[in-house]
């Protein structure tokens, strides 16, 4: 819609509901009898002021397209051109755009205003869509009078299972104002169709996923950490394996989104934590094509295919954060991401000294994906915090957590080969001599989360790991 | 055509395929099927939907009529909808 063109003269903005615009009416009168022609717009209700012609601004295009934040707003207009403009009621500035030598002897000097409907918040993203101000590219799909519109989502194969929120062209610009990048920039490109992404298909598919805008940023970091040949999310995706992008968030920007790091962390119950890890996944489906049956081939997959995304315990962690660990500083805003099974679970009730509670992780570890594989599946140990307080009791720090796991984990070729202990599955016979570690160097990372109750921690396998499989990512996240 | 406020979601997906749904598999007979014959509205198609109709019935399918307002235009989505939930089959006949 085009900005509506204004008479020369004074242009004045009022509502009834404001009350320096009620105080300024007698003002206005004044200027009618003066040089200048007045032109009186209302925002609210029509019969105000009763006393003075005036317009009704219903559809609020004139305050919209002419920036109108607060009123009282008087303009000056030459030429169909605004030259001045004033805001409130200040009675210096009032004369100074008039040209007047005196106004409204009868009222203080200055009032402030009121702020204008047109940047009311409930309205704003109706006007937004209403004036044409989105440059949005995205293709419009109509749904029918007489449909279901959560239904219509489903009908068209654009959501996870679950129903999605419908991303109209409003819930679609509010998302946006979550980043100050540009919706026509391309994020990445995404397997397995490999198709560039806007940040405006990213914001549609938030919307979808149930996001509030300030996740924006932290579903466009995670997206470019898994959109890469080191992550490789074609292979996360196609492969049998059951393993799904796992999103690890660090960083102030956790708590100020509402995170959960602590009870019930990769559970149900947090938005954030939810809808972030949905969010990339249906960019996954929906722009990489990458769907259930098709590309992704999965022989289980597991719940956390949906989402699989939480945040680290830094208040409450004795050591260094997952992202400092990666390089990142800890004031610093960063998703790391790990292609990941769905966790299980550590139980060593027992332990209160840091030699034992490794066996224990140790022996657990050893079982990771078969007992007879080595090197070939890096995992997340998510200690809990009262596995984590054993080992800040005895100081010791992330380095030595994980050396001496890594220390217990030097196994015999002897027990590895295929056929040893009964099992076909195992290392070529003629490794027998070696001592092979479970886990390659980096192959554990180590994330401080869970609840304040309860002597247990979690395992989560990875899948096939280095070039030929996956490397974990870390990404800063940036507004 | 008059419509109510219409109703619309930006395409979450790559754009790469047409928006539209698939279709459902051919149907092995028609008895006892709806069947709905979409006049598009261009001269003396009505001629012929009125025969579809007569052998259609002869066969056994239960016929129900729709029109688009006009040929120029694609079939307003409220129209298409409804066929969609109330016929097995539809048939858009074109006369020239």
């Amino acid at each position: 819609m085009n900005r509506p063109t204004l008479p020369d003269g004074l242009v004045i903005i009022v509502k009834r509901e404001c009350a320096t615009c009620v105080m300024v009416v007698p003002v206005i009168e004044e200027l009618i009898n003066g040089p200048l022609p007045v032109t009186v717009f209302v925002q609210d209700d029509p019969t105000f002021p009763e006393s003075l012609a005036r317009i009704h601004d219903a559809d609020l295009s004139m305050s919209w397209h002419y920036d109108i934040e607060t009123v009282p707003t008087v303009l000056r207009i030459e030429n169909g051109i605004e030259v001045a403009r004033t805001v409130g009621w200040m009675r210096d500035e009032w004369l100074k755009i008039t040209g007047l030598s005196s106004l409204g002897v009868e009222l203080p000097d200055f009032r402030p205003g009121c702020g204008s409907l047109s940047v009311d918040p409930d309205l704003v993203d109706e006007l937004r869509v209403r004036f044409g101000v989105s440059a949005l590219a995205a293709r419009r799909v109509e749904v029918a009078d007489a449909e279901d519109e959560f239904e219509a989502m489903f009908d068209r194969g654009w959501t996870d299972g679950l129903p999605v929120v419908p991303p109209t062209e409003q819930r679609v610009l509010r998302m946006l104002t979550g980043t100050t990048r540009q919706p026509t920039d391309v994020v990445a490109i995404v397997p397995p169709d490999l198709v560039e992404i806007t940040v405006e298909k990213v914001a549609i598919n938030a919307v979808m996923a149930g996001c509030k805008p300030e996740y924006l940023p932290w579903v466009i970091a995670a997206l470019e950490a898994v959109c890469n040949d080191t992550f490789n999310i074609h292979g996360v995706l196609a492969t049998t394996m059951p393993v799904g992008p796992v999103i690890v968030c660090n960083g102030p920007g956790t708590r100020a989104i509402g995170m959960n790091s602590g009870m019930n962390v990769f559970g149900q119950g947090n938005r954030a934590n939810l809808t972030i890890g949905r969010a990339v996944q249906l960019i996954i489906r929906n722009i990489g094509g990458g769907r259930p049956g098709e590309v992704d081939r999965a022989t289980h997959g597991n719940p956390g295919k949906l989402s699989f995304c939480f945040a680290e315990d830094e208040l409450g962690t004795p050591w260094t954060t997952l992202s400092e660990s990666r390089g990142i500083s800890r004031t610093t805003d960063a998703v790391t991401v790990f292609p990941g099974e769905g966790p299980r679970c550590v139980v060593d009730q027992l332990a209160r000294d840091p030699e034992s509670l490794t066996n224990t992780f140790a022996a657990c570890l050893r079982t990771l994906h078969n007992p007879k594989s080595v090197l070939a599946f890096d995992a997340i140990v998510v200690m809990g915090p009262e596995h984590a307080r054993v080992y800040a009791d005895a100081g010791w720090d992330r380095d030595r957590v994980l050396s001496e796991i890594h220390a217990r984990l030097q196994i015999p070729g002897s027990e590895l080969i295929r056929g040893a202990n009964g099992i076909a599955e195992g290392v070529p016979t003629h490794l027998s001599g070696m001592t092979l570690p479970k886990f390659r160097p980096g192959g554990l990372l180590l994330v401080h989360a869970g609840g304040g109750a309860g002597l247990f921690s979690a395992i989560i396998g990875g899948w096939a790991n280095g070039d030929i499989g996956s490397q974990p990512v870390t990404r800063e996240v940036r507004a | 055509m008059t419509t109510s406020a219409h109703r619309f979601v930006l395409d979450p997906t790559n754009e790469r395929r047409a928006s539209t749904m698939e279709r459902v598999g051919r149907p092995t007979s028609l008895k006892g099927l709806t069947v709905g014959l979409l006049d598009i509205s261009k001269a003396r198609g009505d001629v012929f939907i009125d025969r579809l109709e007569e052998r259609l019935s002869e066969m056994g399918a239960d016929v129900k009529r729709y029109k688009k307002p006009t040929f120029t235009k694609p079939a307003p989505v409220d129209l298409r909808h409804e066929i969609s939930i109330n016929c097995q089959v539809v048939i858009e006949a074109l006369a020239d």
